[in-house]
């Protein structure tokens, strides 16, 4: 028992270090730090998930532990970097409206969370069962970053700590899903930064910018 | 055997249209594989008549009768925007607005969209449900852009962005789903994730949590199928895509969006013992079918026009669904199979229209009748139909689903009611000078394919005339596999 406190420890305080990024990706403005910012997600992810393995016996769950490594960690870092020095916006910086804002709003989100996980939490059988409110304050502060955001690209990165808040959700109050599913959303995530690439050149060629300001023509008219 | 055939098919046409590239009888494969598809649906429809609902391959695929329906409707929309599309996309390479590599992308990403929308009709899982939602999202973002104009990329954007915020929230319920099926099902196994057996143990699963789920299920799917506040993305990317991709967005995949909410709906009922999810989808659908009539009034562009229509008819689905009840739910499906059918042989003969005149604003289009009368003809009953006239079947639907309402929510009644006249005016208004008046524009170099249009036009007018007693013996089924 004595271990099993301590690992639920541990995975509270990866849990709070996971929240803490989502706020940094709040405000950061240059979008370099910001696929950092995701990288180290995508880490406290992985070791999370591998302690959960760990302590609850779980062995399926070493694998979605290995693929979360593999793509967020390895592939999609990879794949963004070079999209950025190809499109050349590695040093490109973000003009933040009202960050002190962005901010308070975060933390009603934060509070709206955990309030909506309640009822969960007191259902869900699994040692990790308290962090499901921060798993979806990840995910709401990610739609925040969505919505404030211009660029396209950050937009996307926006999108990727969101399925990071979901993945974190399921390990948090299942145990994750069966291993072939996870597959499944793995593969359609990855499609997903392909067309998101792809989408780049696209945008870029046609407006040559990703300010998403210029996508503003499709008005009701 | 049959469904691992309807599967099958499209993915294989899938990558051999890939690989024939930008041949001259790419058109044609297309259409013989959707021809095949069609086939396949058929043998499974005699299939599940002679034999009942079944499971296949571990229960990881289930037909019964709401499906199959579904499955025997997409592939033969399917079947006819294939054949819609050969002299369509023929005309718009020699305008010049496609290259031969992008017609080798159209086509093979069209099968792709195909298989992935069987996938997610006939899967028994609810994370394979989520998976192919997404892959249809995915195989169809690309088609949207694919003319690559400034408007077509921002539509496509607009689309993969709203409809990945919605889909990631339909994801967060799916495991809320599983969460709460996990104590009574078994954690490790496939076993929570499959909607049989969730229907089963439907009864004892968490209310609170249940309820929290089907929120979010129903916000994420519901993003799909176009439902107000949520709705953005689908006027943008009916619009601005090739017409065949307007026609199946519009006449498949809402539908089996809302087959994903429908299927959730069932579990949510069950396990809440409350009017809760009906209230929620009679709301939503209500909201789109009053937002959506009036939006009409304000649109310049054809198939914008008819983008809202579609969420008009959503909302109004929706509606039926919401209300629950036999006669609901049987105009619910009835509604569906209509809408589907005329809505995209409206966009057929919209966008041949569009190619005559050179554009899509309505105030340059004119004269259709003297020019393709067909083309013309086709405009005008496709419009008609989908406007509620009788004696075709929007008509029967929509009557069953007022009475319904008058009955169990005579609240209801004239709001609907506005918006369908509403809806009326500002669609016969547009429509009208189209279809007459003079034009100095000249014909097309190829005779549009218009049989599809007649065709889908004449099964509507026949559903509204005689539902032959198979087909309302089947649609009763469904109904009451719905009501649970």
């Amino acid at each position: 028992m004595a271990t099993m406190n301590y690992a639920t420890q541990v995975l509270q305080m990866l849990a709070g270090a996971l929240l803490l990024i989502s706020f940094a990706m709040l405000a950061e403005r240059r979008s370099r730090r910001l696929v950092t910012l995701l990288v180290w997600q995508g880490v406290v992810l992985v070791a999370s998930t591998a302690l959960v393995a760990a302590t609850a016996h779980q062995t399926h769950l070493y694998y979605s532990a290995a693929i979360t490594l593999i793509l967020k960690v390895g592939i999609l870092p990879w794949i963004l970097l070079r999209l950025m020095r190809k499109l050349g916006i590695e040093r490109d910086n973000e003009p933040l409206l009202n960050v002190p804002t962005l901010m308070l709003v975060g933390l009603v989100l934060v509070i709206f969370a955990f309030g909506l996980a309640q009822p969960v939490s007191a259902l869900a059988t699994t040692i990790t069962r308290r962090t499901l409110g921060i798993a979806l304050a990840v995910v709401l502060l990610a739609f925040l970053m969505i919505l404030a955001r211009r660029k396209a690209f950050t937009q996307v990165i926006g999108f990727l700590a969101l399925e990071n808040g979901l993945f974190f959700a399921a390990t948090s109050t299942t145990y994750g899903m069966p291993l072939v599913v996870e597959l499944g959303i793995a593969l359609d995530l990855l499609v997903g930064v392909f067309i998101f690439g792809i989408f780049f050149f696209q945008i870029s060629e046609q407006f040559d910018s990703l300010d998403l300001q210029h996508l503003e023509s499709l008005k009701e008219d | 055997m049959e469904i691992m055939l309807v599967l099958g098919i499209p993915l294989l046409g899938a990558a051999l249209l890939a690989l024939v590239g930008a041949r001259r009888y790419a058109a044609e494969l297309n259409v013989a594989v959707s021809l095949a598809t069609l086939f396949a649906a058929a043998a499974l429809v005699v299939r599940i008549i002679q034999s009942g609902p079944m499971t296949v391959a571990n229960e990881q695929f289930f037909i019964d009768p709401f499906n199959v329906f579904l499955v025997a409707l997409t592939a033969l929309v399917g079947f006819t925007t294939a054949v819609f599309s050969r002299p369509y996309m023929r005309i718009e390479e020699e305008h010049g607005r496609l290259s031969a590599g992008r017609l080798r992308l159209y086509h093979s990403m069209y099968q792709l969209f195909m298989a992935a929308m069987f996938v997610a009709l006939t899967t028994n899982n609810m994370g394979f449900l989520w998976v192919s939602m997404e892959a249809a999202t995915l195989s169809t973002v690309l088609l949207v852009s694919l003319y690559r104009t400034r408007a077509s990329i921002e539509a496509a954007w607009k689309y993969f962005i709203l409809c990945g915020v919605g889909i990631a929230l339909a994801l967060f319920g799916t495991i809320l789903l599983y969460v709460a099926a996990e104590g009574l099902l078994g954690g490790s196994g496939m076993s929570a994730l499959l909607w049989t057996h969730l229907n089963a143990v439907k009864g004892q699963l968490g209310p609170r949590v249940m309820g929290l789920a089907f929120v979010f299920l129903l916000v994420g799917y519901g993003t799909k199928v176009g439902l107000a506040p949520l709705h953005n993305w689908l006027p943008d990317a009916h619009a601005e895509g090739p017409t065949p991709v307007s026609a199946v967005l519009s006449g498949l995949l809402l539908n089996v969006a809302l087959y994903a909410v429908m299927r959730c709906k069932i579990l949510a009922d069950g396990a809440l013992h409350s009017a809760l999810p009906g209230d929620m989808l009679m709301g939503f659908g209500l909201l789109s079918t009053v937002l959506a009539s009036f939006y009409l009034w304000r649109q310049r562009d054809i198939k914008r026009l008819f983008a809202y229509s579609s969420i008009e008819h959503m909302g109004i689905i929706t509606f039926a669904f919401g209300m629950g009840g036999p006669v609901a739910n049987f105009a619910g499906l009835l509604h569906m199979t209509v809408h589907s059918l005329t809505k995209s042989a409206i966009f057929f003969t919209a966008g041949h229209a569009t190619q005559t005149a050179g554009t899509q604003r309505m105030d340059g289009i004119r004269g259709l009748l003297a020019l393709h009368p067909s083309v013309g003809w086709g405009l005008m009953l496709g419009s008609l139909a989908i406007l509620g006239m009788p004696p075709f079947g929007v008509f029967t639907s929509e009557y069953l689903i007022l009475i319904t309402a008058m009955r169990d929510h005579p609240w209801a009644t004239p709001i609907l009611l506005v918006a369908l006249a509403v809806a009326f005016a500002a669609i016969f208004s547009r429509v009208q000078p189209m279809v007459f008046g003079d034009t100095d524009a000249k014909p097309l170099p190829h005779s549009p394919a218009l049989v599809p249009v007649f065709v889908h036009l004449v099964i509507v007018l026949m559903l509204g005339l005689y539902i032959p007693p198979a087909l309302a013996e089947w649609y009763r089924l469904a109904a009451k596999l719905m009501a649970g």
